[in-house]
């Protein structure tokens, strides 16, 4: 079974239609009290850092991600739940993220904000995650803030927009991707089904 | 590099696609959902759905129609026509559609994109402008283009982004309709004086011109209709031929 977070942020039902759409099992959870019963986890995410860590916390799901992330089990942050999952982001100097990635999220100088789009990614790594995808494949972006990671070893694809920056993160168990595998067509079907089945 | 994208505009009547569909492989041309699908295979990267239906029951089916698209095609989409109020865009949105399209009401009343943004973030609220030429520059039309209330449409455009819209759909009413080709110098001023994606709108009849609205009217989307929608171009050709022009498309 498969854990969506809900943490009343934007469309994250989504991810679960695209789940369902490959026939695989999952469910969504609003508060600390319904985690239990599943075995891989998924923090979406659209919207503001610094309002969608205030929302997390108030769930009380912040601690228990937090030692989910640190027990190396099965997880998958999309957009705003990767970069989550690092110390902190100008968008919200206030408010801290979950801090399990050394680094910060800082907002676009160039081009359009937010990049809204396809854009392709470049792979640093291999990884179960990209089995059958292509060098150069396009997902959906949606974003104004990005990833500067301090551990170069956790990037497995990196995009261009003005500059080059991370787009897929990766540590043991936990997945992490900068773009919507739910919203991207055939390909990010694909992606989430080597999640579900080999990650 | 981010891609041009190239997006189908459904117009949709009582949860019926009208505006004479034509497509061998459908068998029924009026289900959006299968419409939709269609072009997500041929390659589209995003949909537009606009509710031309003013009936309250009209909108209760036009939920029903969202829902089933995000069950069925896994691109993202837009909703707008009709959307006056933040629970019309909670609903659009909570039946699954990516983001809404605001008109006539964000003109008569402009908080409504800052509220929407706020709540549900400025990535969801897409401002649409209904632009005109008007002496030297251009008025923004309320009520499908049946109103002029005398507003500057590109201080509208700039008055939107400070609101919090997250893009702009720019339709020409000069252009509408014609095929003579996008309405260039409206395209390449709003652009270049807004730092959010425009969307160009109206007025598509070739390939060529599609090229021109992204090199010269500095478009970061194209919507198209009828060209798509009578089969007398496919997305992958379009596609292929802004390719080779050297414009990045997926």
């Amino acid at each position: 079974m498969i854990a969506i977070i809900d943490y009343g942020a934007g469309n994250l039902k989504s991810v679960k239609k695209a789940f369902d759409h490959l026939k695989v099992n999952s469910k969504v959870i609003s508060s600390a009290r319904e985690w239990s019963g599943f075995d891989k986890l998924v923090l979406p995410g659209v919207g503001a850092f610094g309002a969608a860590a205030q929302r997390l916390n108030k769930a009380g799901f912040i601690e228990l991600t937090k030692e989910w992330l640190i027990a190396d089990k099965p997880f998958l942050g999309i957009c705003l739940g990767l970069q989550l999952l690092f110390e902190s982001s100008t968008e919200s100097t206030d408010i801290d993220g979950l801090g399990f990635f050394k680094g910060k999220c800082v907002r676009f100088q160039q081009g359009k904000v937010p990049q809204i789009g396809w854009n392709q990614i470049q792979l640093k790594k291999d990884s179960k995650l990209l089995d059958g995808i292509t060098e150069n494949s396009f997902f959906y972006f949606l974003h104004g803030y990005y990833i500067q990671p301090e551990n170069e070893d956790i990037i497995t694809a990196n995009t261009e927009y003005g500059i080059t920056y991370p787009s897929i993160v990766s540590k043991g168990n936990v997945y992490a991707v900068q773009f919507h595998p739910e919203k991207s067509g055939d390909v990010g079907l694909q992606l989430l089904k080597n999640w579900v089945e080999k990650c | 590099m981010l891609a041009t994208r190239i997006i189908p505009c459904l117009d949709v009547d009582n949860g019926r696609v009208v505006k004479g569909i034509k497509f061998k492989e459908l068998k029924d041309a009026g289900d959006p959902v299968e419409l939709g699908a269609l072009y997500n295979q041929q390659g589209a990267d995003e949909l537009t759905f606009l509710d031309i239906g003013a009936s309250y029951k009209s909108r209760e089916i036009m939920i029903d129609v969202v829902e089933r698209v995000s069950r069925e095609v896994f691109i993202p989409f837009t909703v707008g026509g009709g959307i006056r109020e933040v629970s019309d865009m909670r609903a659009i949105l909570k039946a699954g559609a990516d983001k809404v399209a605001v008109c006539s009401a964000a003109i008569k009343n402009p908080s409504l994109i800052t509220e929407g943004a706020k709540i549900f973030g400025s990535q969801c609220i897409v401002l649409s402008i209904d632009a005109k030429q008007y002496e030297d520059t251009w008025h923004a039309y309320l009520n499908g283009g049946r109103i002029d209330p005398g507003i500057d449409a590109l201080e509208w455009a700039k008055k939107g982004e400070e609101l919090g819209a997250g893009e702009i759909l720019l339709n020409s009413m000069d252009k509408d309709g014609t095929r003579e080709g996008y309405d260039l110098k409206l395209n390449k001023t709003v652009s270049e004086m807004v730092n959010i994606p425009v969307i160009a709108s109206g007025g598509a009849g070739t390939m060529e011109q599609m090229f021109e609205a992204i090199k010269i009217g500095k478009a970061d989307a194209v919507l198209l209709a009828s060209l798509l929608h009578y089969g007398e171009l496919t997305i992958k050709e379009i596609k292929e031929y802004l390719n080779n022009k050297g414009v990045c498309a997926r």
